[in-house]
């Protein structure tokens, strides 16, 4: 064997640099077992910026798959329910740009509570069927409510109901939900904060 | 001893620094200093692989390599120990910081190419460098890299709300300064 590399220095070199190769091979295949990522952690982090309100506004059926298409490059501007705040939130997560609301997918509104005007409803379940987060209660013949404290407002409940007999109720800013209005974004000009916001052409390039 | 390495240490670092002195890994300079934050993973990042991979493969070198006489094979197996570590480092850049991972995106697999860590790795080889001459080396040229990529990211970062002029907005400015940078760091030049 000796004999054979010293008389052909190619097949050393060729021995050596397979062994080599096959050293990092196992260095790098035991890295892949020791640091293997479970599920996508990225996914999660985006999944509790989310509203959760399973609305399917954005083309999914519901927060969890839209979030786990967001950490797989899907535009984060297609949830009506978060607005502005939701895409701002999302955009300083992911390190991305902020952009305006996609139309397609709805327009933000006024956070509202669905409000079954009890009386008109004839018990036909097709709203219980309808909604994502188990917020109305109620059986077959019989009156059904909404727990208020669980709708998210999707207005999924609407469409299904044969007797038109739910409302969506904006909420009234009381003590307890009331913020302080977000500066107006023409106000902030000119930009007297360091971003590269409107640099994207020149990061692209 | 202690004033060998910290020469060895300052003087890649500042005097010989591999950016703005010896223009080695001007890719990444140039490419991932438009944000502090990102600046300062790359500059991580690639301080692990740099010292890594200058440590790795001056021991190929010295224990592979010499003993069979493949000296002029230098060239590819050290590419191949840079890949290597490259390679392990995403994976544990992906397991720690999902984050980090995503926002260096394709400059992480990049650090492959950066030609500051195959530079490390030979000039370690043509300067007859040990094994710890080599850590220090490959350390002190990682440090220089991320002092100088986190400096020019500040730099930048304000630039992009500066009244530049029309022509010289954006990548064109980053140039100008980049070399008056380089001229700075050229006054190092009789430190040590």
């Amino acid at each position: 064997m000796l004999e054979l590399i010293v008389q052909y220095p190619l097949l050393s070199a060729l021995l050596a640099l397979v062994s080599l190769g096959a050293v990092f091979g196992a260095v790098l295949g035991f890295a892949a077992v020791r640091f293997k990522t479970e599920g996508n952690p990225i996914a999660d982090q985006v999944n509790e910026l989310l509203p959760q309100t399973q609305c399917g506004q954005c083309g999914f059926p519901g927060c969890r798959p839209y979030a786990e298409a967001i950490a797989n490059g899907e535009a984060i501007n297609k949830c009506p329910p978060g607005g502005e705040a939701g895409i701002q939130a999302l955009a300083d997560l992911l390190d991305l740009e902020v952009i305006p609301l996609d139309e397609e997918h709805g327009e933000e509104k006024v956070k509202a509570v669905a409000f079954i005007r009890e009386d008109e409803c004839i018990g036909c379940t097709k709203c219980i069927q309808a909604c994502p987060v188990d917020a109305i209660l109620g059986a077959a013949k019989q009156m059904h409510t909404v727990i208020a404290s669980e709708c998210t407002g999707c207005d999924l409940c609407l469409e299904p109901c044969p007797v038109d007999c739910i409302d969506m109720i904006p909420q009234q800013e009381t003590l307890q939900s009331w913020h302080w209005p977000l500066p107006d974004p023409a106000s902030r000009e000119p930009q007297i904060i360091a971003t590269d916001n409107d640099q994207s052409q020149d990061r692209a390039a | 001893m202690l004033a060998d390495y910290s020469i060895l240490l300052i003087g890649a670092i500042l005097v010989n620094n591999f950016v703005l002195v010896q223009f080695l890994g001007l890719c990444p300079f140039m490419g991932v200093s438009n944000k502090l934050e990102t600046a300062m993973g790359m500059s991580m990042a690639t301080t692990f692989v740099l010292t890594l991979a200058s440590a790795c493969s001056n021991l190929t070198y010295q224990f592979l390599l010499l003993p069979l006489g493949l000296g002029y094979l230098k060239t590819i197996s050290f590419i191949l120990v840079i890949a290597v570590v490259v390679q392990f480092t995403e994976m544990v850049v992906r397991k720690s910081s999902p984050l980090l991972y995503r926002v260096l995106g394709v400059y992480l697999p990049l650090i492959t190419t950066n030609c500051a860590v195959l530079g490390v790795a030979l000039l370690n080889i043509n300067k007859d460098h040990n094994f710890l001459q080599s850590l220090f080396y490959g350390f002190g040229a990682a440090v220089g890299f991320s002092l100088v990529l986190v400096l020019f990211a500040a730099m930048r970062e304000r630039l992009n709300v500066a009244d530049v002029p029309e022509p010289f907005k954006g990548p064109a400015i980053g140039m100008v300064t980049a070399g008056l940078m380089s001229l700075a760091f050229m006054g190092f030049a009789g430190l040590v």
